[in-house]
């Protein structure tokens, strides 16, 4: 059990806009690592992140964040780092002036924001000349990239990153990942909103699905794909004859689906009984017949349990 | 009770005051440089300093013809009293305050302050000072410009006026003026904007309010920034026409009542404004 001074704790949390629901009735306690927050746009994932950060207050229920409340925000906000999906900056300021100007509200002495700054600038890996342009005339991808500096400045504890890949392409997408998973190792609590959710899906170690401002799974990705009982499990097997373990499958049960891979090495099995499942291929590779290379779960992911779980493309929402 | 009042003490002192005043000042610090040296200044600048170029030009082509202190004192009188406070000040303050809060919510860059670990409280105030002084700057040297060009053409009667004469006092109580206005409709309009997403109709109303409030009851007057003003002029106005309801006092009060009264107003407007910004979300879609 994680103490309560180290979590992202929801306690029965609902936010209306008006007449407008933003979520309902939330009970969530998130630990240390990564955890990514998946749902279709106007599900509440932002109003969840706002909430957690204080920029709208709740209508009803708590929120701490590891034991802190964001009225005070002297001790929540050295401890929390927000960068949102707002894609605006102040004025007139340089991305190197942006983050100092944030750094320096921290009470720190001069040497010490400009060490942070530059170290966070090269943690998101903007150059300095970039960082000494105006802000107005960045790309979308630089703009991200210093909110994400800006965001992580003064090593909060709490990261929490809406939509952060958005806008940046493929290979400052590869050094984000790289950079929130090497946050999440740290000890950090990232929480992260995506659309992009076959990349994210690599680096979290939990799920909280949402939708309609209602919280509908959350967990271990592997976790929540077993609790989806009504949805068989597909499994891809790499072996030299697909074609006669689909046969020897389909002589099964439990077997509902097997379907060749497009390289003709492998065959993707759909059962409805896991453990029944793998008996059946010990049994299999016991007799010598078929030649098993390897296997694995090809729905487990974040992208197919938003498909069983919300019905649409993850990667369209 | 003593208890009670002991234990406040206790937990004010408690506070992180220190870091408090030093956010206070780097705060103040980026506001001030962006309400003074950014593009969006200009017409504050331009408001101030329209009667000095007037005044300028009223010096260099009249040359003081036909003309004598007396005269320009009034004239002076009535450039503080009619333009400055009612005009000038007011929408130089409503530019400024107004975009302190409201400003950043249409830019949606608030947020970015609000995320800092700085006090609600503690933005809103060192906010409202940035403005304050940032009007106070502008609207001052403006003047002080005003005053030196309308006596320095008298030569040394002039200058003997402004450095040994009235004008000495003059010139204080009109920059009292100016600080105290700024403070004011600065206070006003720095709530207008966070209780409305466009403050400018509020701020008509105000307009109107002002001008009517000296035919107002005695009580209704104390809520108006213009008439705590009209005590501190050091030098009356004769007006007639609808001008007259602009400079008329219906209620003489003397000069510390008045600052103490509208020092009273600002600071119930900036407490009320505080617990609005300790409330205030960012929603920028609706904003």
């Amino acid at each position: 059990m994680t103490p309560a001074n180290d979590t992202i704790r929801f306690e029965n949390v609902s936010k209306f806009y008006g007449e407008v629901l933003g979520v309902n009735r939330i009970t969530l306690t998130l630990g240390p690592g990564i955890t990514t927050l998946v749902g279709p746009n106007g599900s509440g994932k932002t109003t969840l992140m706002n909430l957690m950060t204080g920029l709208v207050q709740p209508s009803r229920g708590t929120i701490s964040v590891l034991g802190l409340e964001p009225a005070n925000a002297t001790q929540f906000f050295c401890n929390v780092g927000y960068c949102a999906q707002f894609d605006s900056f102040p004025r007139g300021l340089t991305g190197f002036q942006f983050v100092l100007d944030g750094l320096m509200l921290f009470g720190m002495s001069d040497e010490d924001a400009h060490g942070l700054t530059a170290e966070s600038l090269e943690r998101v890996q903007l150059d300095a000349a970039a960082a000494r342009r105006n802000i107005a005339g960045y790309s979308k991808g630089m703009r991200q990239k210093i909110r994400l500096a800006q965001a992580i400045a003064h090593h909060p504890r709490v990261l929490v990153l809406d939509e952060p890949l958005n806008g940046l392409d493929p290979m400052a997408r590869a050094e984000s990942l790289a950079l929130f998973q090497e946050l999440g190792r740290q000890g950090m609590h990232v929480v992260i909103s995506s659309h992009i959710l076959d990349e994210v899906d690599r680096i979290s170690d939990r799920v909280v699905l949402i939708t309609g401002g209602y919280l509908i799974a959350q967990g271990n990705i592997h976790e929540v794909r077993q609790e989806v009982r009504d949805k068989p499990m597909q499994v891809l097997v790499r072996c030299n004859s697909p074609e006669l373990l689909a046969s020897k499958m389909f002589a099964v049960n439990h077997c509902v689906e097997a379907r060749l891979h497009t390289d003709g090495h492998g065959v993707f099995v759909r059962t409805a009984d896991i453990d029944q499942f793998y008996r059946v291929l010990n049994e299999i590779a016991v007799e010598g017949l078929v030649k098993i290379e390897a296997v694995a779960p090809a729905d487990d992911n974040a992208n197919a349990i938003y498909q069983y779980l919300i019905g649409s493309d993850g990667s369209a929402a | 009770m003593q208890q009670a009042f002991a234990s406040l003490i206790g937990a004010l002192r408690q506070q992180p005051w220190a870091l408090w005043w030093i956010q206070f000042r780097r705060f103040a610090r980026i506001e001030i440089r962006r309400n003074l040296f950014t593009k969006r200044a200009w017409w504050v600048y331009f408001l101030a300093f329209i009667p000095v170029v007037i005044i300028l030009l009223h010096l260099l082509i009249d040359t003081h013809r036909g003309f004598n202190m007396s005269d320009d004192t009034q004239v002076l009188a009535g450039v503080v009293q009619l333009y400055y406070v009612r005009l000038g000040i007011f929408f130089g303050c409503l530019g400024i305050f107004s975009r302190l809060i409201r400003g950043e919510m249409i830019e949606r860059s608030l947020h970015y302050y609000l995320l800092s670990p700085v006090r609600r409280e503690v933005i809103l105030l060192a906010k409202f000072f940035a403005g304050a002084v940032s009007a106070v700057v502008v609207f001052g040297s403006a003047m002080i410009i005003d005053f030196i060009l309308m006596y320095v053409g008298y030569g040394a009667a002039g200058q003997d006026y402004m450095l040994h004469g009235p004008g000495l006092g003059q010139i204080e109580a009109y920059l009292l003026i100016v600080v105290l206005a700024c403070l004011g409709y600065g206070s006003i309009f720095l709530l207008l904007s966070l209780m409305f997403r466009n403050p400018m109709p509020g701020a008509m109303l105000l307009l109107g309010w002002e001008a009517i409030n000296p035919v107002m009851p005695s009580l209704l007057q104390k809520f108006s920034v213009a008439s705590y003003l009209r005590h501190l002029m050091p030098v009356s106005v004769p007006a007639e026409g609808v001008f007259a309801l602009l400079t008329v006092e219906t209620e003489p009060v003397s000069a510390w009542v008045a600052v103490i009264g509208l020092l009273a107003l600002i600071t119930a407007v900036l407490v009320y404004s505080c617990i609005r910004m300790r409330r205030l979300e960012i929603r920028y879609t609706t904003d």
